[in-house]
């Protein structure tokens, strides 16, 4: 016969350690959701990862303004901007699926490390649901893989390298923004035209995935049209003082000069090729001309009086007149007193894509998010029909060749637009030789 | 306790308690509370400080005991880095080859290096650190492209070959690093009440390798090797006079300051795959010089203080906006919660950089053996009021008994 004893203290420690035992599954959660930092309360935090220092800084701060624009939109304030234009209409208001959007933001400082540190904060310290900025493809493809790794979208920024939507593409991340190949597949028809068939360009690129990857199509669309590739010359990113690289062009040859610069390096190494007088000079029995393919309206203003008549591409400017461009530069105007960068656009249409991409899942998992993005046909967010391609998560849509006022009526009045070039001309199949080489993998929803 | 003292072992001690607990003591407040933001007890953070820690630790070993100021250590982090995420594209996704690896590389390198500049001392010294880092840095920037990926910094893809692991995982991402078969990212929550700890397996593996290196930094401290090198730092011309020879000790000290900087760089690589140029710029080699002053140059615990400081800055200073500014003040008066702001504005975000800068400086002049110096006059200020009190106490008893 069993003889059992219940003597208090052993009851007591008995139940401490079931209850113990019992308890531990609900505190290690760590799957509870399942997903990456599910909102749980009556709001959401997006992440907003922009270049506050370093040679993007300008870029990162317009970015950021967007970016609260965006967010008062979507908490129902101000006068709702594109929320009216757009083709969409879920988004009602009343934040992201009823809760109201909150953001924390980070310094990239350009550097892919401290990018990643600053993501990697938003998500582990903040909980944040989506990551989106920068102004810099190095960034960009880095903190996009790490968005990958952590099962939260990544809504990509600026990035104009063709590897973010190539080689380095990842299931997780999305980029509403144009890239290199388009650039040249717009510009070289323009350039033709304008400058004749035979010239000679000399390139000098910024030493990274998007200085090399436009580099690259810049010279394909321009060599298929007859130009000759005189030189290409890597500058690196850090750099500011571009006269040593700008004094070999003058006698090698050539008589055209493109510039695969951004930002503040763009600002210094058109300076420099003014100060050297290239505009002045006539070689083989034609006028010098310098060619910046991938142009900004904040460089525009950086570079003052130099970037008159010179010729690039841009993936949208606020002059445009569609109606979703008039109502964004309206509400932004009205905030900030002047008028937005295509920067500050497109993370502010990234925004709105997500939320409405969150809005129609009806779910914050990044898994239904991305399925909901892909293949997605919209319009009235100023670029006119733009999809979501599903093969590799890019936009197409048209792309707009630009070129320095000679006469500016204002100080915001910088460029005008050239030629809208249509969305068919510049779509590229999805396993284009420039782009090959990477896959999506599957969508990650973490935890 | 393990060949030491009775105080080294408790300052060991005290350093694996605080390690160990560190998800708690860096979390004092519950998350969603205004002071959340001042929490630094999230995984990223954590594995920083002590990477950082060990890096500074390292670095010490040099300019603590022999008081040669590198400028360039920052290039064996890099290439810790470097040596770790190739091993994790062509071997396996476990840390441990690269970790070994990259601390082998760096331990090379550092020999190369340190050769070299080892020739020369004082500000000589320091100057052709400096150049080899800088000189790193560039190639890997552009001509070593093909090896270092050049600005994007080398990552991960999903055709690297990891003979020994897999390339891809079933369901088509890149596999995580791990500690045979532990992820590094993986992270259990505790929530208890308002509060929210974490607790990340990349934080404890690195926690431990960094009292490992703190245990054998004490060793080095007491050896005779370590009293050597005090000479060194104390009068080397007079060491040299007595007819030793000093170069085998500082390039040894060298070396091992690399190796610890091999190993941070590869425990970096591990808890995230990726290795970008920049950690080989001078302004990061400056950062580990700042470290180690601010904390206290030449004592044990000084550097990881220093460290610890100098990241929760980076990552909590820099994130402090005018929109959390404004929720802090919203309680005061609309003018004066805009003028607050205003004057708040240029110390946080994007100047926190000025912040640290002040308080280095405050240390440096008020405090110039570092935050130890500041912990040891605050310690002495106590126990002579406490000695104080006691004499009184002491006197007062004495009069009533003579009474």
């Amino acid at each position: 016969m069993s003889k059992s004893n219940f003597t208090r203290r052993g009851v007591l420690k008995t139940g401490a350690v079931a209850g113990a035992g019992l308890a531990l599954p609900t505190y290690l959660n760590a799957a509870s959701h399942g997903f990456t930092n599910a909102p749980t309360g009556g709001t959401v935090t997006l992440g907003f990862n922009v270049p506050q220092t370093g040679p993007y800084a300008d870029e990162g701060a317009d970015e950021l303004r967007a970016y609260e624009l965006a967010v008062e939109h979507l908490n129902g304030g101000g006068d709702g901007g594109m929320l009216n234009t757009f083709s969409s209409k879920v988004l009602e208001g009343n934040g992201i699926l009823g809760k109201k959007v909150e953001y924390v933001t980070g310094d990239t400082q350009t550097k892919s490390d401290a990018a990643r540190a600053s993501a990697k904060s938003m998500i582990e310290k903040d909980g944040a649901v989506m990551i989106t900025g920068g102004s810099s493809s190095g960034v960009a493809i880095a903190v996009q893989g790490l968005c990958q790794e952590a099962g939260v979208i990544f809504m990509a920024g600026l990035t104009h390298s063709n590897d973010t939507t190539g080689k380095d593409k990842k299931a997780n991340g999305f980029r509403h923004f144009f890239n290199g190949y388009m650039s040249g597949a717009a510009l070289a028809p323009v350039l033709a035209n304008l400058y004749g068939n035979d010239r000679k360009a000399y390139h000098l690129t910024a030493d990274y995935t998007w200085g090399w990857t436009q580099q690259e199509s810049i010279a394909a669309s321009t060599e298929a049209l007859g130009w000759e590739t005189v030189n290409d010359v890597r500058t690196p990113l850090a750099a500011t003082d571009f006269s040593s690289y700008i004094a070999p062009v003058l006698n090698s040859g050539a008589d055209v000069l493109v510039l695969n610069h951004y930002g503040g390096n763009m600002v210094n190494s058109l300076t420099n090729a003014v100060q050297f007088g290239l505009r002045e000079k006539q070689v083989n029995g034609k006028n010098f001309e310098i060619v910046v393919p991938l142009f900004s309206r904040l460089m525009a203003r950086g570079a003052g009086e130099n970037i008159k008549g010179i010729l690039g591409s841009t993936n949208w400017h606020w002059s445009l007149q569609d109606e979703g461009s008039k109502a964004f530069v309206k509400s932004f105007g009205t905030k900030y007193g002047f008028p937005p960068s295509q920067a500050a656009h497109t993370c502010y249409v990234q925004t709105l894509l997500y939320a409405d991409a969150v809005a129609r899942a009806g779910s914050f998992n990044p898994c239904a998010v991305a399925e909901a993005l892909e293949g997605y046909e919209f319009d009235g967010l100023g670029n006119g029909p733009t999809l979501y391609r599903a093969e590799d998560h890019q936009c197409f849509k048209d792309v707009l060749v630009v070129k320095g006022k000679e006469n500016p009526t204002s100080e915001f009045d910088l460029l005008e637009v050239v030629e809208v070039t249509p969305r068919a001309q510049v779509e590229y199949a999805p396993d284009h030789p420039m782009f090959a080489g990477g896959s999506l993998g599957s969508c990650n929803p973490g935890a | 306790m393990f060949g030491l003292d009775s105080k080294d072992s408790k300052l060991l001690l005290i350093v694996a308690v605080l390690a160990l607990a560190a998800p708690f003591i860096l979390n004092p407040f519950p998350a969603g509370s205004e002071l959340a933001q001042f929490n630094a007890g999230y995984p990223d953070l954590m594995q920083r400080f002590v990477i950082f820690g060990i890096f500074a630790i390292g670095f010490n070993i040099l300019f603590g005991l022999t008081g040669y100021l590198s400028f360039g250590h920052a290039a064996f982090l890099g290439v810790g880095s470097y040596s770790a995420v190739w091993m994790f594209k062509l071997l396996s996704m476990n840390v441990i080859p690269a970790i070994i690896l990259s601390v082998i590389v760096a331990g090379l390198f550092s020999l190369l290096i340190g050769y070299v500049s080892l020739r020369r001392s004082g500000i000589y010294f320091s100057i052709l650190t400096l150049a080899f880092a800088q000189m790193s840095f560039n190639l890997a920037y552009s001509v070593l492209t093909p090896i270092t990926n050049g600005e994007t910094g080398l990552q991960l893809t999903l055709d690297d070959p990891r003979v020994l692991g897999q390339t891809a995982t079933a369901d088509g991402s890149i596999p995580v690093t791990n500690l045979f078969g532990l992820e590094m990212r993986s992270t259990y929550e505790l929530v208890l009440g308002a509060w929210n700890f974490q607790f990340n397996a990349g934080y404890y593996l690195s926690a431990v390798i960094m009292l490992a290196s703190f245990y054998m930094a004490i060793r080095i401290f007491r050896s005779p090797f370590g009293l050597m090198l005090r000479a060194v730092k104390t009068n080397q011309t007079r060491l040299n006079y007595t007819g030793m020879n000093s170069r085998p000790y500082t390039l040894a000290a060298f070396v091992v300051s690399g190796m610890y900087a091999g190993l941070a760089g590869g425990l970096m690589a591990s808890m995230d795959p990726l290795a970008g140029a920049e950690r080989m710029q001078w302004t990061a080699s400056g950062e580990v010089v700042l470290m180690t002053i601010l904390g206290g140059a030449g004592t044990l615990l000084g550097p990881v203080l220093g460290a610890g400081f100098i990241k929760y800055f980076e990552n909590i200073f820099s994130k402090i906006n005018d929109n959390v500014l404004h929720g802090w003040f919203a309680f005061l008066p609309d003018g004066m919660e805009d003028l607050l702001v205003t004057i708040v504005h240029p110390f946080v975000g994007k100047g926190w950089h000025l912040t640290l800068g002040l308080l280095f400086m405050m240390v440096v002049i008020f405090l110039p053996g570092g935050l130890i110096e500041g912990g040891q006059r605050l310690g002495k200020l106590l126990r002579r009021k406490s000695a104080k009190q006691d004499d009184e106490d002491a006197n007062k008893s004495a009069s009533t008994a003579a009474e």
